[in-house]
């Protein structure tokens, strides 16, 4: 077995290849974004500026599949400020299928008239500057948003961030009820959106909207560090 | 709007204050709305901190303390908290803790200055005072026969003649103006007596009395008196009127409570028309008041108590209707002593005359004009002090059977503490019972009064009332100058507490015990009830109605500003709580009892409720303070 890598490396990791980026990046979006020091990973939560941020795509593999709409909410600590948010509806170079566009309650005509992600992409970037981006499963945010920047630009987007998802791992599949559990072949804690909201008493709301999912990530995240952190944590502790 | 704040709208939307709001002004506190979480046992607010926001409780539960630590209120899904604190300088004066995790949204100060603008938001959050004192008078405002002024019914003016007319002269008037009833006048010289009025050509008058059709025909006809006398002396100066901007419910009750059928009205002293039972019943097909002149054309006690259901139907319609407790508690009550007063006559028909005078009374809600749909018979007998037990008491202990066992076959149970005329202890000349009532009041045992106490809310329902004004003089003169009475009067009535409120749906005490059921009347309606006849009995006040009461209690001036308000409020709503669920059982065909469920009660009935028990818990103490035992 290996160990996990310590999250002090992931820290490191983080500030170099930041350092490095402000340095090779040649986009004027891109350089904007990385010119913008890295959050001090030592800064309390209490202080950090937070965006979340929630994509919906046509599928789950960024090669195959487009972002459909993107949703972020900015937030602290101190409360979210859904007004402030930001939605945007995405046109798609392939043509959505009727479910998927049931699926994400986009109308035809929402679609039709939605700039490209090229268009938006600048803007998206803006309001993630300076903010520490909150998600739940990296898995679609970062891919997709990373794919889109070299398709584009030809050069990657990728920086730190938090997972609410990853989080929720961390305190519901360690310890030895889960690994009791995986001993007798018990289906492990769901640790889906919505399953995870329902441990911490958030209401459940109509998913698959990206704005609403991102609101959800937000009180979800607040709810972990009101159960397991506090807000004196420093950031670079919840990194990925 | 977006999805997430229409998932924010149609939450607020669903709960007051903002059920009510302009779309406009919803839009406006969505869009301002900041969310926050608490974890369980974590505070949300500190006392004395400033706060800029109002809570609005999206998810889970909160816990709002007195200053000592004492349980004030526990708050769930859709309730708001902070107001009280924005609205006194935004300070803090109860602290909050989240019990459960909690999602709040916070809606900033700015918006909530813009919401108290709107009235009902204003009085959700008492910001013009107390929230169930609005509500009180809105439903007042919403009643019909309520808001109709009796002058409505009015069709002409009245006629007027001298009472030194002759009786011929009299009814020669009266064909040739179409009318069945005259109103008696003579001059007056004195402007300043109460009954004296300005006639239209500038002289002064004083209103006599009244004379009808059936006087014409009982006192003149049948009894032989000449017609050339004048009519003046067919009036026994006994006049009940009414002011034209009363309510036409008010008239309504005013001929229900004197059995009579015609009602002048006046203008301040001026008689401006007379109306007749048949200008209400138009108004008011379905009145209770039909049911009572119906209950006296019954000959049997089965005839009788098929009338129940037409009783209960009335008392639905009534609390349907949106009529106030007063209003129906008047009118069964009415019905309540017609059946007796019918039941009595029937009773007296089948064994003849009384042998002595006798006074049949009345105990509890009957007494006080508050009953409701049901309720158990307390009734006494008051005899006159020439009663002989060997030669009389026959006959009245026949006469109590009947007219309880007449009662309980009308839906008037037989009372399991015995307190009916059946019982030899309450079927008593009058010297016995200013016996009972004089230890009750110079020797005041709290654990004794607990079952006599029943016995000072009383009244005459048939026969000489005399008997029955006597003790009620006797009491209002006796008690007030009897600190000790009082005082155990007083701890009696904190035997019986009102809960803090409720949560979920659960009654909660304030302990932070939950219950499954509330006992409106013994927890409320008999808490208040109780506290008000206290007052009553220390001013020597001789009514018996609670609203009478603190009529008196007001001018006695002894309690602190605005109480007598509160208490009239809260009496009004929790017998109106009890009422709207006793209609509801009626209707479902369920039995009737007086167990209410919180979840059957809604949101804005919940924060009413928990005021007006707030009221009576602080009149308890007070009470406590003011009658020490």
């Amino acid at each position: 077995m290996f160990k996990k890598r310590s999250q002090q490396s992931v820290i490191d990791e983080w500030q170099h290849y930041q350092t490095q980026q402000a340095k090779a990046s040649v986009n004027p979006t891109l350089q904007r974004f990385y010119q913008m020091p890295l959050t001090d990973p030592d800064m309390p939560l209490s202080e950090v500026p937070f965006v979340a941020l929630d994509f919906e795509t046509t599928g789950l593999d960024p090669r195959y599949n487009e972002i459909v709409s993107f949703g972020l909410v900015p937030f602290t600590l101190r409360g979210i400020r859904p007004s402030d948010g930001h939605y945007q509806v995405v046109k798609p170079n392939c043509v959505l299928s009727e479910e998927s566009i049931a699926f994400h309650r986009i109308t035809h005509s929402q679609v039709d008239t939605a700039p490209p992600l090229e268009k938006v992409l600048d803007e998206l970037l803006g309001r993630l500057s300076g903010c520490i981006v909150v998600v739940h499963y990296q898995q679609i945010e970062r891919p997709f948003l990373d794919l889109a920047c070299r398709k584009l630009w030809g050069e990657h987007c990728l920086f730190p961030l938090i997972d609410t998802m990853a989080i929720e791992a961390r305190w519901q599949r360690s310890g030895w009820k889960h690994r009791l559990k995986k001993t007798l072949g018990l289906q492990p804690v769901s640790i889906r959106l919505d399953d995870s909201r329902r441990r911490y008493g958030l209401p459940s709301y109509s998913a698959h909207h990206a704005k609403v999912d991102a609101m959800a990530t937000a009180e979800l995240f607040l709810a972990q560090v009101a159960r397991h952190y506090s807000p004196t944590t420093a950031i670079g502790q919840l990194w990925d | 709007m977006e999805a997430e704040l229409r998932e924010i709208r149609d939450h607020l939307s669903q709960h007051p204050p903002f059920d009510t709001l302009l779309d406009e002004l919803l839009d406006d506190v969505v869009g301002n709305v900041e969310i926050t979480y608490f974890k369980a046992d974590s505070m949300i607010l500190e006392q004395g901190q400033t706060i800029h926001a109002l809570s609005y409780i999206r998810s889970g539960a909160v816990e709002i303390y007195h200053y000592n630590g004492e349980l004030y209120n526990r708050l769930e899904e859709g309730d708001i908290f902070g107001q009280f604190g924005l609205l006194r300088q935004r300070k803090i004066r109860f602290p909050v803790k989240a019990i459960e995790d909690t999602l709040l949204y916070q809606i900033p100060d700015t918006i909530f200055d813009r919401l108290c603008d709107d009235d009902s938001f204003a009085d959700f959050v008492e910001l013009s005072g107390s929230r169930l004192k609005s509500t009180v008078d809105g439903s007042l405002r919403e009643n019909d026969l309520m808001t109709t002024r009796v002058r409505k019914l009015i069709s002409r003016l009245p006629l007027m003649v001298e009472t030194t007319v002759s009786i011929q002269e009299t009814a020669r008037l009266m064909t040739e103006n179409a009318v069945s009833s005259v109103l008696l006048i003579e001059p007056a010289d004195d402007q300043d007596s109460d009954e004296v009025f300005s006639g239209d050509e500038g002289g002064l008058w004083r209103l006599k009395g009244m004379v009808t059709d059936e006087d014409l025909r009982s006192q003149v006809i049948a009894a032989g008196v000449t017609t050339d006398r004048p009519i003046g002396q067919l009036s026994d100066g006994r006049l009940i009127t009414l002011q034209s901007d009363e309510s036409v419910n008010e008239a309504m009750l005013t001929m229900l409570r004197n059995h009579i059928q015609r009602l002048p009205v006046l203008h301040r002293r001026r008689p401006v028309g007379v109306i007749h039972l048949s200008d209400i019943v138009r108004y008011e097909t379905n009145s209770s008041l039909y049911l009572a002149s119906n209950i006296f054309s019954r000959s049997t006690v089965r005839d009788l108590s098929r009338l129940v259901p037409e009783i209960r139907a009335a008392f639905i319609r009534l609390v349907e209707a949106g009529s106030t407790a007063k209003m129906v508690g008047d009118a069964m009550s009415s019905i309540g002593r017609s059946l007796m007063r019918r039941l009595i006559e029937l009773a007296e028909d089948e064994l003849g005359p009384a042998p002595i005078p006798y006074c049949f009374m009345v105990h509890g809600s009957l007494a006080r004009h508050e009953q409701s749909v049901i309720t158990d018979q307390d009734n006494a007998l008051v005899l006159h002090d020439s009663f002989d037990p060997q030669q009389h008491d026959e006959y009245f202990k026949m006469l109590a059977q009947k007219v309880s066992d007449g009662l309980d076959a009308c839906g008037y149970e037989y009372c399991k503490g015995g307190i009916m005329a059946t019982n030899d202890d309450w079927r008593q000349p009058l010297s016995q019972w200013r016996r009972y009532f004089d230890e009750w009041i110079a020797d005041p045992d709290p654990q004794r009064l607990l079952h006599s106490c029943i016995f000072f809310d009383l009244d005459a329902v048939y026969g000489e009332e005399y008997l029955v004004e006597n003790l009620q003089d006797m009491i209002a003169s006796k008690a007030r100058h009897n600190p000790r009475f009082l005082g155990a009067m007083a701890r009696n009535t904190l035997n019986r507490r009102p809960p803090l409120g409720f949560f979920r749906t659960f009654v909660m005490e304030t302990d932070g015990r939950q219950h499954k059921v509330i006992n409106i009347k013994g927890r409320g309606l008999a808490p208040i009830t109780d506290v008000i006849r206290v007052h009553a009995l220390a001013v020597g006040s001789q009514a018996q109605n609670s609203l009478d009461r603190l009529r008196d209690i007001e001018k006695a001036n002894i309690l602190p500003a605005g109480q007598v308000d509160k208490l009239q409020y809260a009496l009004e709503f929790i017998a109106l709580v009890r009422m709207r669920h006793q209609a509801l059982e009626l209707q479902n065909d369920q039995a009737i009892d007086n167990a209410i469920e919180p979840e059957n009660i809604d949101a804005t009935e919940r924060h009413n409720l928990k005021e007006a028990f707030q009221v009576v818990n602080n009149a308890q103490n007070f009470l406590r303070y003011r009658y020490p035992y």
